[in-house]
């Protein structure tokens, strides 16, 4: 069979301690096979080691933040485009899919596709929104209330038991067992990722994941259940383990029928001593351990690709259950050459 | 009470829970004694089994025997006759 021939776009190259999902996306992307592939990356600053990773990437363009305005990042993308000519491109932070999703028909115009959930998808299942989300498909979730200031936080007594989560809108969770605590974090959090912070319950349990990518119709495409069996002190799992629950397949079923999920997706789930499952965060992009699911059997990023491209994909039936990954560090030997091109070129 | 189904063990005494994803080693004898729970056995087969090979006598094995069934279900290996 002919490969597909494909200039394919990432963001999420910062394959850091806390690690974007670009690098394993595009590793799964090319070791599928099934591309042939020049790979374009997007980054946000200069440091990120994917940047530097050639084997990966052919060619590294460096982007302006979401919070600089849909209109500057189309702006540079027409640019890139123009040298590029790009067929897809995967955005693989949650804190610029607003406004990849926002752009998405200007990207289209410039012949980039996209394989994103839409806007109302994307809020619906919001951090903020988890408690009607959880109401109006009949899933668990846990109690949520977001707060906006250090005044809202006494009253939260009435509502809550301690400990509570406290939990950015994009970004980072703490434990809190005290109102003081909850202030602590509530600075932090504020301070990098903005307002509203969410207070949520506190469901005691294990807790598990799921990948899984949505056709956009109700259907899912496939999904790979896996327990960190080895997690940072940021809370990432640094190795894991598939899992054979069919209750968490099940669940994932429901959601991306019920929600006609377009893309891919991450459940984060508690599931408690009695094994009920409480979704507590529906991340709307591929995990950074999706590559765990591509040793699984299930090639989700390539499947993604092809949608984008409206090719026909068929479900993926079975993965292995059992398969682990674990995850290290390594050092680059980066010239400073190539530091300095895309400090000052934003190219490299 | 019985193994539940989907548990694996492997000959080196290995065991895979594919619901929670934990994992456990145990020693020869105890692998053993899973190995003749798997083939659904009772407990007065598998106490024979082991008194005819071992050099132990009843009132050991079954003191042993049974804190070894109260560490599987603590550990959720275990489920309850049908």
């Amino acid at each position: 069979m002919s490969k597909i021939k494909l200039t394919l776009a990432a963001t999420g190259l910062n394959n850091t301690d806390n690690p974007g999902p670009g690098i394993p996306v595009i590793r799964s992307i090319r070791e599928s096979g099934e591309f042939d592939m020049r790979v374009v990356g997007l980054a946000y600053e200069t440091l990120e080691p994917g940047i530097y990773m050639h084997d990966l990437i052919d060619k590294v363009y460096q982007v302006p933040y979401p919070s600089e305005g849909s209109d500057n990042l189309i702006k540079r993308l027409e640019y890139i485009n123009s040298i590029e000519n790009i067929d897809v491109l995967i955005p693989n932070f949650d804190a610029e899919l607003y406004t990849f999703i926002k752009s998405s028909s200007a990207l289209q115009k410039m012949g980039i596709r996209t394989f994103l959930p839409t806007l109302q998808q994307l809020e619906e299942r919001n951090k903020v929104n988890l408690p009607e989300f959880g109401k109006k498909y009949d899933i668990n979730v846990p109690l949520s209330r977001p707060i906006l200031g250090h005044s809202e936080i006494l009253s939260l007594r009435d509502e809550f038991e301690f400990p509570v989560m406290v939990k950015g809108k994009f970004y980072d969770a703490y434990i809190a067992y005290n109102e003081e605590q909850i202030k602590m974090h509530f600075n932090k959090i504020s301070a990098k990722w903005g307002l509203p912070i969410i207070i949520q319950e506190f469901v005691k349990g294990t807790e598990v994941n799921v990948v899984a990518l949505g056709d956009g119709k109700g259907n899912t495409i496939g999904a790979v259940p896996m327990r960190k069996q080895y997690i940072t002190d940021k809370g990432k799992a640094w190795g894991g383990i598939t899992l054979g629950d069919e209750n968490m397949l099940s669940l994932t079923r429901k959601i991306i029928k019920a929600t006609n999920w377009k893309g891919g997706m991450e459940l984060e789930l508690i599931k408690t001593t009695k094994n009920s499952l409480y979704v507590i965060e529906i991340n709307p992009r591929i995990p950074a351990w999706v590559y765990l699911a591509v040793g699984a059997g299930q090639n989700l990023p390539a499947a993604l690709v092809k949608l984008a491209l409206d090719y026909k994909v068929p479900h993926f039936k079975q993965y292995d259950i059992g398969k682990m990954f674990v995850r290290y560090s390594y050092d680059m030997i980066v010239g400073l050459k190539e530091f300095e091109s895309l400090s000052t070129r934003g190219e490299l | 009470m019985k193994l539940k189904k989907n548990i694996a063990i492997s000959e080196s005494g290995f065991i895979f829970d594919p619901n929670t994803g934990e994992s456990f080693s145990i020693n020869p004898i105890g692998a053993e004694i899973i190995g003749i729970m798997k083939l659904g056995k009772s407990t007065d087969e598998i106490q024979s089994s082991i008194l005819d090979k071992y050099d132990v006598d009843a009132a050991s094995f079954e003191k042993y025997y049974y804190d070894f069934l109260n560490m599987l279900k603590q550990y959720n290996l275990v489920e309850e006759d049908e």
